[in-house]
């Protein structure tokens, strides 16, 4: 690992999402629209909206990064960029933490607006700790990145990439038990959403929402969410060939 | 074409299958150090396929690429090859010096280069537009530039005057032979046979095979002919003929 190489590419990422301002006020504003949205959707239902308000905030950026990073990967491997990169002597390791880096950034500061607009404006009000839902609303996201890094190899196009947001993040949505209780789901759904990794990052927003303490389960649910970072960074390494046909 | 110690590039008996399709047949030969070798074909005859093997991004079926005595694409000949792809690879959304900021970083060249290769470049009154906003031989020079951060000792060059009409192309020429004046060995592609005349050496291909490995004038003298599309052809001619 170099953290020159590393640092480089999150400066370079960073570059490039500045020059793109539209989908800078995109990615900062449209969840915090979302959630002021959601809360007169559930006009004087407060309870309900204090109920949904945390998972929404700590999930949002889970989908955002996973759709950002798969597009912009997939333009670094499609525009050459990549195959130079190959060719040079750099880990690829250095390459994905740099994106890594770079979309925490962005996720740290989406979280924010997120959550200051939801709690300063909103009256939003959670059972725990507001820094514990906006921590793990930023571990989503680098959770939701490096999916997005991985599933970016199985996408040749910009339709296609687009398309793994509703293949790949809607069933996962559906079953985490933001809608429905996973108990109250078909048994089998309730197996599959076991192995899902969004079911462990919405269970530990629901704790920290209602409870206010992550306990036990929820500390599992950290391990699971740090877990599967590592391994689809590891499997998105797998996907960066030096050598291709 | 030259003893082995002068050697910079030796590929042997290789092969490569794209999509099911073989598209090098066993090709045998060499590249000397600090010389200008010039592979020229039609369209689709293999060379981006040979020169992604040179340069280690290529997966091959068989055979063995060498580059300055290590296998290609080997982590320590990567920092001393440099490769510029015909389509230009660089950020569009970057402006230049951000291009090579970021190349010379990844690579731990010192920050001084971004300055001298934008001199070398000619693009430093252009330095901070977007590449996007470029022209399509200003991109050229850019990703030519990122190649150059690193001061390799092997240059490959896939098309780099694709594009350009015949006065523009004697620019990137000129910097080509200034390179390899300094000692860097510049194996260079293209399918204009114009461009033959420029180079040091020769590699002629054709459907995946070579047809010849000579200098321009050992070309004109076999085939008595001194345009080099007609020397090309003649070429072909009497290898169809002794088929």
């Amino acid at each position: 690992m170099s953290v020159r190489a590393t640092a480089a590419t999150a400066l370079r990422v960073l570059t490039q999402l500045r020059r793109d301002p539209r989908t800078v006020v995109l990615l900062l504003l449209v969840p915090a629209l979302l959630v002021t949205l959601l809360r007169y959707v559930f006009h004087g239902q407060q309870e309900t909206f204090d109920h949904l308000g945390g998972p929404l905030i700590g999930l949002f950026p889970f989908i955002t990064m996973f759709l950002v990073t798969s597009i912009t990967m997939l333009r670094e491997r499609t525009g050459g960029t990549l195959e130079r990169l190959m060719s040079m002597p750099v880990g690829k390791l250095d390459l994905l933490a740099g994106y890594g880096v770079a979309f925490a950034v962005v996720a740290a500061a989406q979280a924010l607006i997120t959550a200051g607009v939801a709690f300063l404006s909103l009256d939003f009000d959670v059972g725990g700790s507001v820094a514990a839902v906006v921590a793990l609303a930023i571990g989503n996201a680098v959770l939701g990145m490096s999916l997005g890094l991985f599933i970016s190899a199985f996408a040749s196009t910009e339709f296609q990439a687009v398309q793994f947001l509703p293949a790949f993040v809607f069933p996962q949505l559906l079953l985490c038990g933001l809608f429905v209780d996973r108990a109250q789901m078909a048994g089998a759904l309730e197996a599959v959403s076991d192995a899902l990794p969004l079911t462990y990052a919405f269970d530990a927003l629901d704790r920290v929402s209602t409870g206010g303490d992550l306990g036990g389960r929820g500390w599992l649910d950290v391990f699971v969410i740090v877990g599967v970072t590592l391994l689809a960074l590891g499997l998105g390494a797998l996907t960066l060939r030096r050598r291709t046909a | 074409m030259a003893d082995t110690a002068h050697v910079t590039v030796q590929v042997q008996s290789l092969q490569v299958l794209r999509g099911g399709r073989r598209v090098l047949h066993g090709l045998d030969f060499s590249v000397a150090r600090g010389r200008i070798t010039g592979l020229l074909g039609p369209s689709g005859c293999g060379k981006t396929t040979l020169m992604r093997a040179i340069v280690g991004v290529q997966i091959v079926e068989s055979g063995d690429v060498r580059v300055l005595g290590e296998p290609a694409g080997s982590a320590a000949v990567r920092a001393r090859v440099g490769y510029v792809m015909q389509a230009p690879a660089v950020y569009l959304d970057l402006s230049a010096h951000e291009n090579l900021r970021y190349f010379t970083r990844v690579l731990g060249a010192p920050d001084g280069r971004v300055d001298e290769i934008l001199d070398t470049i000619q693009l430093a009154a252009h330095a901070d537009r977007p590449v996007r906003n470029l022209s399509g031989g200003q991109r050229a020079r850019v990703s030519l530039g990122t190649a150059l951060l690193g001061d390799p000792d092997v240059l490959v060059l896939d098309e780099p005057t694709v594009g350009l009409d015949p006065v523009l192309r004697e620019d990137p020429w000129r910097s080509f032979r200034a390179l390899a004046d300094r000692g860097t060995t510049l194996f260079v592609s293209s399918h204009v046979m114009d461009e033959a005349g420029r180079c040091d050496d020769l590699l002629l291909m054709r459907d995946g095979r070579l047809l010849a490995g000579l200098t321009p004038a050992e070309l004109r003298e076999r085939t008595g002919e001194e345009d080099m599309e007609q020397a090309f052809l003649r070429l072909i001619e009497r290898e169809e003929a002794t088929v």
